[in-house]
Parts: C-alpha cells; structure tokens; sequence
C-alpha cells in the first residue's frame, strides 16, 4: 500500500544568477584588499614556490609582496622608466623584467642590485619569460625582434626577426626548453623552437595579440586579442579549437586556474569571466572598479589578484575552510553499531526479510500524518521556518485548506500565538505568489477573532497594520491599473500597423480584493 | 470466423468486481467475486483470474459455495435463476429457475434450501424467503417452492446475517434489528431508543455480522459506531455493548472464522481488527486506497478479502499484512480525461483513482498500473474540494505525457498545474520532468501534441477560457553541470478575446487548428501565423478534428446545435455539413474513418464516416441507452478481414465507448461463446490434484516407470508396466491373428503372469535416486532375473495368490514372436 505522501512545497524559479557549484567556488573569496601602485599594473605574478610571494609590475617599479602582507615586502625600483613583465623563474629565485628603455634585467629574490643586464633590444621589452630549462630568458620587444638570450654569460644566444609589429606578449613552454610562443600586434601568434631558429607555427588571431598562454601540456594555446580569446590546438597545427566572443572590450590577460580546468581572462570592460576548459562556456564572472591590465592566481587558488588602470591593485584571499569544523560534532554510534548483522551470511533455509527502509518525514509532515493540525501549523509559524522559508509555511496552510481544516487549526489562540500568526501575514500577504493564499487565511482569522476584537491591545494593533497593508496594497493595484491602461493605448496604436502581433501582459495580481477590517 | 454476423455491442471487462462480497473456496486457494454477469475465480497466490464463469443473463448478485459440497459454488442473478457451478473446472452443473428478480443468496449447510431476496409486490419491499431447492438429475429445474422468511428487509446482502449455524437471522433496516429464530418461527425486533426522539439521528443501522459459534450480532451505524447485541433471545433483557473508532459510517462488518475477532471497514479505508470485541484491544491495517466495501473471510480464517470503491480486491493475510491486489478498472469517480490509449503498451488511459491515471489492459481486463499524477495525500472525506485531473495527452509515441490538474474552490481561486512527464526507458515509467504553475488563468479547455512524424521538437498546444492559447516546446536547459530539457512556452495566441475552446493538429504537423467558441483559426505550425478562419454561425464548436491520410484536406467541427461541419483546406469553403447532435467525434490513426456518436432522445447512434463523402460508411442505431461520453479507436494487433463493406472499419481499429453509468461497451461480430478467453483452460495447472498418499503411489510411479522405461530401452523386457498396452506379451497377443494363437490354455499363464508385478524389480523400482546406478545394477541382474522368473514360472501355480507379480520370459517371448512371424506367409501365397 501507499504510504504517506509528504506536503508538496511550491517552488519559486530564484532570480538571478543560478547557484552552481562554479558561483559557489568562485564567490567563496574575502571582501578584496585594494593596494595603490604608483601606475596602471601591467603584470602580476606569483612565485611557484612557496611562500608563494607575488610580483607586482606597476610604473617603474617592481613589488614583490607577501601573502597577506599589504606592504611590499621588497622593492626593485632601479629603473630609469618603466618595467615591464616582471617574471619569477621555475625555483621562485630569480627574477626578469623588461623596460621600455629595451633593457632586460635579471634579478636575485634577495639581492637588490641586478645580476645581469641583457642589451641588445632597440625598443620598450613587453615580454620576458623563462624557458624550461631556467638557463634562457626569452624576450619580445617593440622592435619586432624576438630574442633568446643566456643566462650564465648574458648573451644573445638567437634573434627572430619574423614579426613585424610589436611583440606585445610571450611565454614559454613549461615542458620543452626549446619552444615558446610570441603574440604581437601584426595580429599573429608564432610558435619558435631555438633549434630551428625560426617559427615553427603562425596562427592569424585577427586582432592585435595582447596575451598568450600555453596549457601546461603544451598541447593547446589560448590568445586573446581584440574582443576575442581564441583556444588553438598546437598538435593539430595550430588549428582554432574554439573563439570566444564574452568581453565588451579588448581582453588583456589570460590566467589558468590551479586545477586546469578553468580559465579566466580579464579585460578592459572591467570583467574578469571564468570559463570551463571543457566547454569553453562562462560559468563564472567578477566584477572590478576599473578596466583590468593583469590577472595572476595564486596557488591552489588561494588568492586572486587583479591589477587595473587606475594602479589598483585588488587582492582577494579565499576564505578559510576550518571554521566549519568548528561546531561541536554530535556523539555518533560506534561503528560497530552499523555493520551489526551485516556481514551474517544467508544460511540455506533462512528467508531474508529487509526491513522497510523508513522514509524520512519532516516534523510538519510528522504532524499532518497524525492529524495534528495545529501543531503542524504551530510548527510552521516558527520564526525559524517562517522567515527563512515562507514558502513551506504557505503550502503548509494550502495544505490544511485543501483539508478543510485551515479553520479548526486557526482558532483557539491565544494572543501570543495570533500575533504570530499576524505577524506572518503581514509580512508576506503583499507577495503575488503567496497572496492567494494568505488572502484566504486572512478572512478566516478575521471571521473567527471578531467577536473577541479589541480584548488585546496588541492584537488590535496587528489588525490595524493588517488594515494599512491592505489599503496601501489597493492603492497600488489601482496605480497599476492605471498605468496598464495607459500602456494598452500606447500599444494600440502602434499596432495597428503590424499584424496580429500580441503582447504578453503580465497583468498584475489583481486579486486583493477590498477588504475592510473592522475593528 | 469472417462469417458476417450482425454487429452488436458487447460489454468488454471493467465490471464492479466489488459489488457484493467476495467469497473464498475452502483452501483458500481461491477467491470469488461478482463481475456483472459473470462471476471470476482468482487464485488468491497470484491474483491471477483463473476462470470465469458465464451463463447468468443479467447481473449476478450473489454467491455463495455450496455448503454440503465445497467444490461447487451457487449464484443468484437478476435473471431469476440460481445457477450451481464446479468452479475447478469452470463448469455449469445445475440451473434452478425460481422466477423472479433475486437480489441475494445464502445457503446454509443444515438445509437443503437456499435463502434469497426478493421484491415481490412493491418495488422498496424485499422480502428474504427460502428456495427448496428440488433434487433432480436433469440440467434446468424450476424451484417455484418458496416460504417466507422475513419481510420488509433491506435489499443489501450486508444487512442479513444467519448466526449460530442457522439458528436464527439477523435483518437490519433503519433504526431497527430484527432477529428471526427458526425453531421457535419467532420474529424479535430491537429499536434504537436514541432514534425515537431526535430526528435527525445518524445511528441507522447499516451492516449486521453474526457470530459464528455465540448468540451475539455486530451491528454497524451510519455515525460509526459498532454495537454487539447479547441476549437477544429476550425482548426485555438484551444487552448491548458499543465499540466506536470509525468517525463516518461503518461500511461492512466480519467476524473471524473462530469469532474470537471482529473486522470492520468504511470511508477511512483502514481495516480495524477489534480484538475479543474489546474496545481497547483493536489492530489496524491503514492505507488500503479507498472506501471498504465488503470485508469477507476465508472458511479456512487464513485470509481477509477486502472489496474497495475504487474496484479492487485485497487479499490481507491473517497477521493483517496485504498479501494480492485484484484490481479492475476503477470507475467510481468522473472521467474528465477522457479515453486515451498509450501508444507504448497499447493500454486504454483514463482517469483512475483520485489524482491518479490508469493504464488498463483492454486484452487481459486488468489494470496495469496506476501512475500517480498528483502526488499528495488524498483525504477521503465529504464535501472536500479535491484536486482533480482534468486533462490528459500522450506524445510522440508515448514518450510524454502532458497533464493538467485543477481545484477550485471559490469563483476566483483556481488552483491550475501542468504537469509534462517523459517516458523514462530504464524505469519503464513516466517520470516528472517539468510542472507548470497556472499555465493559465482560467480553465484549461484542451490540449493536444503535435504528433507529426517529421516534427523533431516536440510541441504542445493548450487552450484555455481565457482566451488564449499557449504553444509549449520543449527546450535544451542544459549546462555544464547536468543535462536537462524543460517546457516552456514559445507563443500565445488569441483571437478577439474568444474563449479557445479546442485544438487540433493536422496529421503532418503544418497546421494547427483553434477554436474559439464558433470561429475555428488555422494558423501555420512553423510562424504561428493565422491563415485563415471559418465561422458557420452555428453555436460553439464542441469537437474538432483534421481528416487523415486521403482525406487529409478535411477539417471538421461539431457544434453543440447539433450540426457537423466539414471544411475542404485547400478551397477554404465548407464541403458539407449535417445536423447531428455529436457527443463523440473520434477519428481513426489508422485509416480515414471517423466515429461520431450522436445523443437523441430514444439513445445514442453510431456514425462512421469519410470526411471525403457526406454519407456515412455505417450507421448504428442505439448503440446505448445512456449518453456515451466518450470513446477511442484502438489499432488491433492483428487486422480483422471483414468483407462487407459496412464493417470493414473495423478492420484495423476497434472502438470502444464510455457511457455516462461507465459502462466500457465495444463493437463485436463474435457470439459469446467465442470471445471465451482461451487462456483461462490452460491456467488449470496439475497443483488441483489434491497429494493423497493415493497420489503418491499411483501418480508418481508411473511417471517414473515412464522414465525408467525410457532410460532402459535395452531391457525393455523387464520393464514392468501396470499399463497393459505396454507389456510385450499382451500386445502379442493382440496383435497376432486369433487363428494363428495357440489354443488359449497355453497362453493362459503366460498371460496371467505377463500382469503380475515381479517383487524384485518394484523394490529396484522404490529407490530410483540415481538413474544411471541403477541401469548397471539391472544390466548385472538381467541373468539372474531371468532364471528367477521361470523359476517363478514353474511354481506360478501356487504362487498365484501371492503378491509376486512379473511377466514373459525372454524365451516365452521368442516363442510368440515365431508364432507371428509364422503366419502371414501362407496368406499372401493365397
């Protein structure tokens, strides 16, 4: 036989943005630490080794600062104008930042002076990168040029000379030591080995190229130009994978997350999108006060920082995680408890009987089950349930309505327990989804109090404010009406023209009949 | 078969199984029940109908196992026959005409009448007699021998009890008990004091119960109360005890068979067991989906059988536990959906329990299964506004499903959700995929699916008073997380504030037909644009529907002042139009054709006809009494071939038709006898052998002398049968020419001994556990056995008496064989 059917809960479409686990994840940071920089921030990055420090290139100036630390914990500032791309190595030891000068300069983490000066570029360097092998640096400058140079004796070890407009951005192959990739604004992506001493793959992006970035298998390189981020497929020869139109303006930086499976671009519309690398669909998205030049993820995404036009720097930390373990843990049974009799094998003549599995019943339904009608509405009316889910109270009184005992469960209360009652309607009747129901309890608790009114001083106040809602609510229908009548003219005429075109109206609720209460 | 015989309307299954209590057979084994005319036998192990029994001519209204013989059942019938039946082989025994209209049966196993109930004079006074029932050997017997027993009695079963093995009867009617003792032919009756002053008293009684072995009567009342009468025998000194738990009316009352309990159900649909008839001591067994009806109990006091309004039958064992649901077609609530067939299972789809569709078998007269469409607890209690289900559609071949339920409680408070459910493979059930809050703001009036063969996205088309009506397609909701489709609605159409009234697609899908009251729209399924509109004046439009395969340029509509219309598509123009008060326009998926059942006075008539042509293909003249409210074509599985050109509509399709009563009605050629399910015979399986140790010797042994016989081929000369056709010597002699034999002297004691079984080789016999064990240890014997039977031979004269019993010897044998070999030769030289 069937058993018990529990109260179905009318659900409401939520709106707004949908709750998935990406909102969740992502939403899951701290109210942002701003830090002013002396310029627009045109780079971050952070050190693959821990402490996990990070690099801020703002101006002519090099911050590294600490994890949480809203101070720089050390400065490189011997630039003659600005830096540009200040870069970690592998081991976190070494640092490499361009100029616009068109020196390359190598720093120790712990030093101040540089190690190594690399000259040899005529232009502003916009890109410096490691290679694999942490011997080589790769630089891309203004000039076109593209050059590989050598760390021990600071030289320039190739030059590539195959673009021709400014060589915007860059980056190295985390697995070859011989591969990177150079975007520049001739509108193209080159791909160069250093042992074939010239590009290996070209692909035409469309737009200026402001960022690239190669997935750490090497296998796939994502560009990002103009509106647009392109994913390209490197195995199959630099073939377009996937181009992807989300930003208003031209996106200027590219970041992975930590597991791979994300990525995010930043732009100069002010938005950071997340996008999965699967579907290559927004799950995601920020929002930031200025237009964004640098994004940089910190390990296991602990932190993401953001630099802007404006020299802004936003910090945003992830929120911890150990406080939920915080609440005291109920005593559970012992484990013994749960495999008692599980592991008894089926002798030959024994007749396995499973016990019904028990359907878990709310207390309301617990209540419902067992006709005990005021106690499930009592138990509804609980502030705890009635202002976090008015929805469960609703259906619960549709329910008792439905049974013809909305009534019987109304009456018989006290003051406290009609305020309360009182109170809930008073917050909620003016809602159009709830209000037709509402409406009907309203009058049955007006029916049955009347003759006691004016007993309780506080219940006549409920009824007073119950009487202002339901005035204040006519007016408005009535605003509302008005203006739907305005708006039906307006329509008519422009429609006479068109065909049978129709018009959707969401003719509001215009159920809330005129009641008077009297009290 | 194809034999052209009238057609005429038959009844097809879905009969109250629940009309009077159903009765067990003495093991058990079986429960009876009343089906309209016919009386079912189901095995209480598998719910499975085993037989049913036909011969009553019109509603059988009782039945009752003949007492003095337990494999046989008596039924009683408004046909005025008493009709006694061997239900293990589904056979007629006896017809007792008596004459008039019997309302109900009891037998009683000390007399050799039987008691019914019968209106004489008036038609509210029934009167309980006794029918002798007179011996005699032919099939048909009048039994005019009535006497009276009780007068101005209540015609229900339920309120008459025989109690104490026939010593008195208990009758109920309104506020009275009147108790009949037969030894002493005294009448006592009992008033309730409490009814004599209020007016308005809800103490009526309405089921009375005897006790099987005491004097005490159970009575049950409207207000819900149980009194257990005591001393009744006395006018002055009668006790009475109240037991009180049901809150409406008891329905039916039941003592267990030892009485030491009392069983009573009602509009609760929870079955009370009340212990020692104590207040205090009593079980329940809740949730049994609908108002008890009848409570029964098996002789045997194993089982409860209890009959609910919703046509069930639950067997409940005796630890109160439901062990078999019988279910028939429910039909006690109005059929809002309509008739519908699943295009999956080809079942017929109707509204079924409250919130719930049916799926019935039509084929097998069983239902299905029970999807529940409203999913919440169902209050079962007077003047509750319930949720109904209103409307109900299949789509693209069964894989949705699209429903709408309603309440409505006061003029501005309609409660309205659609629900579209998809077919789910796995499950091989429908599950919920979308629910929509007031698709609507007012009724929904109908709705249809596109169910073209090229459409690849599924639409649905609702129609509503509110003027508009709603397209709603099915869309990808998926995103990176999960896959999902949902419903929504792509466009709302309307015309000049009309209330749409119906909808219709054409068979390709291209257009879709609105009406709104008496304007029928057509717009183009790909824009939604209106194409066109005809209006013929002729009051609203209460059907419509497209015309199919040739016809498909036809459109038709039937108003509700009785004129149908036929529109041609292509010219825009009426083609025809008739005057016929429709009640049912169904067309045929399978071929042009359309039904129409149109309400007169004097009853309803059948049209089948071709959109192309105004006449029709076949008329039927008052086909029902009633107003048929629905119907539907079901494709047959296998084509009829009907030759004449008046039924080849039914070729392809059967219909079936729904009166106002919910009578399921349908079209046949066959007479009665031959629509006898043929598979009701081969349910008979051999567990009815009753395992007497007579069994046990006989039944078993031959089977396994059959065995044997087969695993020693070689041997077969020891093989010792009982069957005389399978001993060798026998057959022999049978065979061979009498005048070839030897003289009958010398093959008397071959012959006597050939059907004596040989003490050895049955012990051999007793313990065949292992066949192959046994075949060595007989092929090691064979030279022993020989010598032992012709030892057993020359001493066979003394030994005859004896229980030694074996047959030829190899040599004997030879001897005959040459005998027959001998003979032919000499004939053919002739």
């Amino acid at each position: 036989m069937a058993g018990y059917k529990p109260v179905a809960i009318q659900t409401y479409p939520v709106l707004g943005e949908k709750i998935t686990q990406d909102t969740l994840y992502w939403n899951n940071y701290k109210t942002p630490v701003q830090i002013k920089e002396f310029g627009a921030v045109s780079k971050v990055d952070f050190s693959p080794q821990p402490p996990y420090n990070y690099a801020v290139t703002a101006s002519s100036r090099i911050h590294i600062y600490g994890r949480y630390s809203q101070e720089p914990i050390k400065t490189f500032s011997r630039f003659k104008d600005t830096a540009y791309c200040a870069t970690f190595r592998q081991d976190g030891r070494l640092l490499v930042a361009g100029s616009e000068d068109g020196g390359i300069q190598l720093f120790d983490i712990s030093g101040r002076a540089p190690l190594r000066q690399f000259e040899g570029h005529t232009k502003a360097v916009h890109t410096v990168d490691f290679t694999a092998d942490k011997y080589h640096v790769v630089s891309g400058a203004d000039d076109y040029t593209v050059k590989l140079w050598d760390i021990p004796n600071s030289k320039e070890i190739l030059t590539f000379k195959e673009h021709f407009d400014y060589v915007r951005c860059g980056c190295a192959s985390k697995l070859n030591p011989d591969l990177f990739v150079t975007g520049s604004y001739d509108h193209t992506v080159k791909m160069f080995d250093a042992r074939t001493n010239q590009s290996v793959i070209s692909v035409e992006h469309g737009q200026p190229v402001e960022s690239v970035l190669l997935f750490p298998s090497g296998g796939l390189l994502v560009s990002a130009g103009g509106r647009y981020v392109k994913v390209w497929d490197m195995l199959k020869g630099g073939q377009l994978l996937v181009s992807l139109k989300n930003h208003h303006k031209t996106v200027t930086c590219l970041c992975l997350s930590s597991s791979g499976q994300r990525l995010l671009s930043g732009s100069l519309d002010r938005k950071v999108k997340v996008y999965s690398t699967t579907s290559y669909k927004v799950v995601h998205s920020f929002d930031y006060a200025a237009s964004i030049l640098s994004l940089a993820l910190a390990h296991e995404d602990e932190t993401i920082v953001v630099g802007m036009t404006n020299g802004i720097l936003s910090v945003k930390h992830r929120k911890s995680e150990a406080k939920k373990d915080s609440l005291p843990r109920r005593r559970r049974p012992a484990y013994r408890t749960f495999i008692k009799g599980k592991n008894y094998m089926k002798q030959q003549d024994d007749i396995l009987i499973n016990r019904p599995s028990k359907k878990h019943l709310e207390l309301y339904d617990r209540d419902l089950k067992n006709f005990r009608i005021s106690k499930a509405l009592d138990r509804v009316l609980e502030p705890s349930c009635a202002i976090k889910t008015p929805e469960i109270t609703v259906s619960i009184i549709k329910e008792l309505n439905r049974r013809g005992v909305l009534a019987n469960a109304l009456a018989g209360r006290d003051e406290k327990e009609i305020s309360r009652v009182l109170n809930f309607l008073i917050r909620n009747l003016s809602q159009p989804r709830f209000a037709p129901v509402l409406i009907n309890a309203a009058e049955i608790i007006i029916d049955i109090y009347l003759p006691v009114i004016g007993q309780s001083p506080v219940v006549d106040k409920k009824f007073l404010l119950l009487q202002g809602l339901v005035e204040k609510e006519i007016d408005y229908q009535r605003e509302l009406l008005e203006t739907l009548g305005m708006m039906d003219m307006l329509f008519a005429t422009m429609t006479r023209k068109g065909s049978t075109s129709l018009l959707q109206q969401n003719t509001s609720d215009g159920f809330l009949e005129n009641k008077k209460i009297e009290s | 078969m194809v034999e052209e015989e009238s057609l005429r309307v038959v009844r097809c299954g879905g009969s109250e199984l629940n009309f009077r209590r159903a009765v067990f057979s003495v093991d058990s084994k079986y429960v009876f029940c009343v089906s309209g005319d016919f009386i079912k036998v189901y095995s209480t192990a598998t719910e499975e109908c085993v037989h049913i029994l036909q011969g009553h001519r019109n509603l059988v209204t009782g039945i009752q196992l003949n007492p003095r013989n337990h494999l046989q059942l008596y039924s009683c019938s408004f046909d005025g026959t008493i009709k006694l039946w061997d239900y293990i082989d589904g056979i007629l025994i006896k017809t007792f005409i008596v004459g008039c209209k019997l309302h109900a049966l009891f037998a009683l196993a000390c007399e050799d009448s039987v008691f019914v109930i019968i209106n004489k004079e008036k038609p509210d006074v029934f009167q309980l007699v006794s029918v002798k029932l007179p011996k005699s050997s032919s099939q048909e017997i009048e039994a005019k021998e009535l006497s009276f027993v009780l007068d101005y009695i209540n015609q229900s079963p339920k309120c008459i009890a025989f109690g104490n093995e026939g010593e008195y009867v208990a009758a109920v009617r309104d506020f009275y008990l009147s108790v009949y003792f037969f030894k002493k032919k005294t009448t006592s009756r009992f008033t309730l004091s409490s009814s004599r002053n209020k007016k308005h008293a809800k103490n009526n009684f309405t089921c009375v119960s005897c006790h099987p072995k005491e004097d005490c009567i159970a009575t049950g009342h409207r207000d819900g109360k149980i009194r257990l009468w005591r001393n009744f025998d006395d006018e002055k000194k009668y006790t009475y005890t109240c037991l009180h738990w049901h809150h409406d009316l008891v329905m039916d009352l039941a003592f267990s068979v030892t009485g030491s309990s009392l069983l009573s159900g009602g509009r609760e649909s929870v079955l009370v067991e009340w212990r020692e008839a104590a207040e205090k001591n009593k079980e329940f067994l809740p949730r049994l989906g609908a108002t008890i009806e009848h409570i029964s109990v098996s002789p045997a006091g194993d089982l409860f059988c209890t009959s609910h309004s919703d046509n069930k039958l639950i067997i409940i064992h005796r630890n109160l536990e439901a062990s078999a649901v019988i279910q028939g077609l429910v039909k006690d609530r109005n059929i809002f959906t309509g008739l519908m067939i699943d295009p999956r299972t080809k079942a017929l789809v109707l509204n079924g329990k409250p919130g719930h569709l049916q799926f019935y078998s039509l084929q097998s007269d069983k239902q299905l299964y029970n999807l529940d469409i409203i999913q919440q607890e169902y209050i079962n209690d007077y003047g509750l506004i319930q949720i109904e289900l209103t409307k109900a559609a299949f789509g693209c071949y069964g894989n949705w499903l699209a429903t709408v339920e309603q309440r409505q409680e006061k003029e501005t408070e309609l409660e309205l959700q659609m629900k579209l459910w998809t077919y789910n493979k796995k499950t091989q059930g429908f599950v919920l995929n979308t629910k929509v809050n007031m698709p609507h703001e007012d009724h929904i009036t109908a709705l249809c699916f596109c169910n073209a063969e090229k459409s690849e996205n599924p639409t649905l088309v609702t129609t509503s008073k509110d003027g508009h009506f709603k397209v709603w397609i099915l869309t990808d909701d998926s995103d990176i997380y999960k896959k999902a489709v949902g419903w929504t609605c792509d466009f709302v159409g309307s015309y000049h504030k009309y209330q749409a009234t119906n909808c219709c697609f054409s068979e390709d899908g291209s257009l879709l037909a609105v009406s709104f009251e008496e304007i029928v729209t057509i717009w183009d399924s790909e824009t939604w644009e209106l194409k066109c509109t005809f209006c013929q004046r002729a009051g609203k439009i209460r059907h419509l529907c497209f015309g199919r395969l040739t016809c498909s340029k036809y459109l038709l509509g039937a108003t509700e002042n009785g004129i149908l219309c036929c529109w041609n598509l292509l010219s825009c123009a009426l083609e025809w139009s008739a005057k016929l008060n429709m009640r049912v326009l169904e067309p045929d998926p399978n071929s042009e054709n359309i039904a129409a059942i149109s309400q007169s006075s004097t009853g309803s008539d059948l049209f089948v006809f071709r959109p192309s042509e105004p006449r029709p293909l076949y008329i039927q003249k008052n086909i029902s009494r009633e107003e048929v409210q629905w119907g539907v074509f079901v494709p047959r599985d296998v084509p009829e071939s009907f030759t004449s050109e008046a039924y080849q509509w039914l070729n392809r399709s059967q219909f079936y038709f729904l009166t106002k009563s919910q009578s399921l009605l349908t079209f046949s050629t066959q007479s009665p006898e031959e629509k006898l399910t043929p598979t009701s015979k081969q349910l008979l399986a051999e567990e009815t052998l009753p395992t007497t140790p007579f069994y046990f010797i006989l039944g078993k042994h031959r089977q396994q002398q059959q065995d044997d016989k087969l695993n020693e081929a070689l041997e077969d000369e020891l093989v010792q049968l009982p069957l005389t056709e399978n001993i060798p010597a026998i057959s022999e002699l049978l065979h061979t020419p009498a005048h070839v034999l030897p003289s009958a002297s010398f093959l008397c004691s071959m012959f006597i001994n050939s059907l004596l079984l040989s003490k050895e080789t049955k012990s051999a016999e007793e313990i065949p556990d292992d066949v192959s064990m046994e075949e060595e240890k007989e092929s090691v014997d064979s030279d022993e056995e020989n010598n032992f039977t012709e030892q057993v031979q020359d001493t066979n004269n003394t030994d005859l008496g004896k229980d030694i019993i074996h047959q030829l010897s190899k040599s004997e044998e030879k001897e005959l064989r040459k005998f027959r070999k001998v003979d032919y030769s000499w004939i053919t030289a002739l």
